[in-house]
């Protein structure tokens, strides 16, 4: 597929439609989503922060192990999921439950992982959605991987494939760009830009223009956009997702976001960054930017707005209970799944297991019992 | 003497290495400010300065790449890994590249490399992040692979693989990270007990209990729950994996006449089959019974909530001594068939949690 440069580059600036008071900006380059879009996206982003702040709670009362927040970077958990089909797939990173939960995942069941209970707590087949890789940029290829079969097989499936900045340094990054290009796959590839792979800043992962820069080398569209701005990237995200729907190849969208949180509960971000930066950024608030243009445009009643505050909380809710019982897995799923049958190792180790289980009860049982006694005289 | 921590114990010794030569520099991710993510560079930066201690891109494969570059051209490279799951990257650098040089080039290149990388389970975490890998390194010849256990040994250790013209992969329990221990920060490398030799860590003998890394720990527990049961149990820390010091292992194998191997790693052509099988060659004669091996099982490692019920704790290190002292079944299923294999393709999956 040859390409004029032109096309590739991406623009001087951002895409971007609203300032932060919710004024719409002078933007040509794509068309304004529909305000009923918007207003889809405005409720899936209140849900999505009430789902980063319950989660990031959880953790603090010891029912999540860990939680890498999106905090900050809804728009972009947003627009990801919601341009696709209910056929098209997403291949997610640990930053992107919410995403996960947008493609329709319960989100109970996207949990499962970060509560330590299981590596992946959904079926990828139901909804769409791949495990969330922690494997920094692996998942890229299998995207790429999932999109050829898409167009062997002959459907119109899109694949939107989520990393950050600094996964873009990588091998499995380059590798996977540049096969989805040779091959001309309906993949999207989402960087979400937040300024930092934990400590380390931009400027070491690329010394690039932009990260959007690097799509020219593979042959493909780079586009920028202003990741706090959900209308913007619903923009952009719908644009590369019907051009790889009609055949017209991969895309490479940079977001440029920035994490509020620290990396996950486990990092102290106040060694690498000021607390002015991170205040910059707050006021840069995907959510009150497209609160303040729905107002402006009178497309968010007060009603509404107590409707979707009461379904966050209602999934915040869902979150809690799921969360609260203490839920001990059964042993026995060690051995299972390992292979599409169990082996006769297997079958030995867990009977060793069992057996092991067994004399912890007993004696357990023994203790409780000697305790009883002890207390009766 | 200083008291520290396993990772106090490795930063000053990163410190010392740093200050002592000016041809090593550490390339890793966030180890500069951020110090790692368990501290280990922790101020190096700041004193040493960015040109010494490197935050690289993100990119394993590349660091350990140019580390080889570097090396080729003078310079000492230490590399942090962040955690064990993530070397696997730069494993063709490592297996291919890193490990062939010397012998490709008749010997006109060294590589004096060491990689550091966190290793093992029991912290609680998500997948990825408590591998086991051992086996890998050790079987490829022409990298050395040592693990070290205690503050003292990871002060002493870290900088004899620095100084070693071979390159190390040098694993650090992260289990062992906030272990405090009294460190001799000033031992003279050239009496210390060299780099590939293994350490008896308790004396015994009934049974010798061969192992390395957090695993020592657990091994000194059950020791001490064997003595006070009259089993007296020697427990040797191995150190090196590759090359292993045969000699010391051979010595007390032959006294006590028992063998049980330790480790976290999955059994199957895991590092205690090497071990098992070369006492087995070596020491047949003075063998009263078959060698035992005390390992995780054969999976891909667990979810937090199920890691206690992977890894190897003082019960199941005391059954395996129990078995090389013929004192229970070889294996509790020996004594009834296996139950038969079930097909999970005529089973309804059930759910995963
Ligand atoms: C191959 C690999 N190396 C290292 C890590 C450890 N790690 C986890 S997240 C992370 C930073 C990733 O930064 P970025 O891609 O910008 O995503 P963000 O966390 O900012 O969303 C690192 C180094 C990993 N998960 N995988
Ligand atoms: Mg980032």
């Amino acid at each position: 597929m040859a390409h004029e440069d032109s096309e590739l580059l991406p623009g001087e600036t951002p895409v971007r439609f609203l300032d932060q008071d919710g004024r719409a900006l002078d933007e040509t380059r794509y068309p304004m989503p529909p305000l009923s879009e918007l207003q889809a996206a405005y409720r899936a982003l209140v849900v999505a922060r009430r789902i980063n702040e319950q989660c990031s709670a959880l953790v603090r009362q010891g029912r999540l192990a860990v939680y890498p927040s999106s905090h900050g970077q809804e728009a972009c958990e947003v627009a990801a999921a919601l341009p696709l089909a209910e056929r098209d797939w997403l291949f997610p990173t640990y930053r992107d439950a919410v995403a996960v939960i947008g493609r329709g995942v319960p989100p109970a069941e996207a949990m499962v992982l970060l509560q330590g209970d299981w590596h992946s707590g959904y079926d990828p087949r139901e909804h769409g959605v791949a495990p969330q890789a922690t494997p920094l940029a692996t998942q890229l290829l299998h995207a790429a991987g999932f999109a050829h079969a898409a167009k062997l097989r002959g459907e119109d499936t899109v694949v939107v494939a989520m990393c950050g900045d600094g996964a873009t340094s990588e091998g499995d990054f380059h590798e996977a760009l540049n096969l989805a290009a040779v091959f001309g796959l309906a993949v999207v590839f989402l960087v979400q830009n937040n300024g930092f792979a934990i400590s380390v800043p931009l400027s070491r992962q690329t010394a690039a223009a932009s990260l959007a820069h690097k799509a020219i080398g593979y042959g493909m569209p780079g586009v920028r956009v202003d990741g706090n701005d959900a209308a913007a990237l619903l923009a952009v995200m719908h644009a590369a997702v019907d051009r790889a729907r009609a055949g017209g190849g991969p895309t490479l969208v940079e977001a440029h976001t920035y994490r509020i949180q620290a990396h996950t509960n486990a990092d102290d971000d106040t060694r690498y960054r000021d607390r002015a930066e991170v205040q910059e950024w707050v006021a840069r608030d995907p959510l009150i930017r497209l609160r303040s243009y729905l107002r402006v445009c009178d497309a968010l009643s007060a009603a509404a707005e107590d409707e979707i505050t009461a379904e966050a909380e209602a999934v915040a809710a869902e979150l809690r209970d799921a969360l609260q019982a203490e839920h001990v897995p059964d042993p026995e799923d060690l051995f299972r799944h390992v292979y599409a049958e169990r082996t006769p190792r297997l079958e030995e180790q867990w009977a060793m297991l069992a057996d092991e289980l067994a004399r912890d009860a007993e004696s357990e049982h023994a203790e409780s019992e000697h305790a009883e006694h002890e207390e009766a005289r | 003497m200083t008291r520290l921590t396993f990772g106090g114990a490795l930063r000053s010794a990163l410190h010392r290495a740093l200050a002592e030569d000016d041809r090593v520099v550490l390339l890793g991710e966030d180890i500069g400010v951020n110090g790692g993510v368990f501290r280990v560079t922790d101020g190096l930066q700041a004193e040493f300065g960015p040109r010494r201690v490197i935050d690289t891109p993100l990119a394993e494969a590349g660091i350990l790449g140019t580390a080889v570059g570097l090396a080729m051209h003078g310079f000492r490279p230490v590399v942090e890994i962040q955690f064990d799951g993530f070397v696997y990257p730069a494993f063709d650098q490592i297996v291919s590249q890193l490990a062939k040089m010397h012998y490709r080039t008749g010997g006109a290149v060294t590589l004096p490399i060491t990689m550091r990388i966190p290793v093992g389970g029991g912290i609680g975490a998500a997948e990825h992040h408590s591998e086991s890998p051992e086996a890998y390194f050790a079987h490829t010849a022409g990298i050395r692979t040592v693990v070290a256990s205690t503050p003292q040994d990871g002060a002493v250790m870290l900088r004899q693989a620095i100084a070693c013209d071979d390159p190390v992969v040098f694993f650090e329990p992260k289990r062992r990270y906030h272990v405090k221990a009294e460190v001799d920060e000033r031992v003279d490398l050239r009496t210390a007990l060299p780099l590939d030799r293994a350490r008896v860590v308790a004396e015994g003998t009934d049974v010798t209990v061969v192992t390395y890394g957090a695993m020592t720990g657990v091994c000194l527990d059950a020791a001490a729950a064997a003595g006070d049961e009259g089993v007296s149990i020697e427990v040797i820390d191995l150190r090196s994996l590759s090359p292993v010091d045969w000699e010391s292992v051979e010595a007390s194998v032959r006294r006590t006449g028992r063998l049980v191997v330790v480790h976290e790693a999955a059994r199957h052509g895991g590092f205690g089959a090497e071990i098992a099988a070369t006492l087995t060659e070596r020491c047949f004669p003075f063998l009263e019974a078959a060698p035992v091996r005390v390992t995780g099982h054969d999976i891909p490692y667990p979810v937090a909530k199920l890691e206690k019920h992977h890894l190897p704790d003082l019960d199941r290190v005391l059954d395996g001594v129990d078995r090389v002292l013929g004192r229970v079944a070889a294996s509790p299923v020996s004594a009834e068939p296996a139950p038969a294999t079930e097909s999970l393709a005529v089973r309804t999956p059930e759910p995963v949690r």
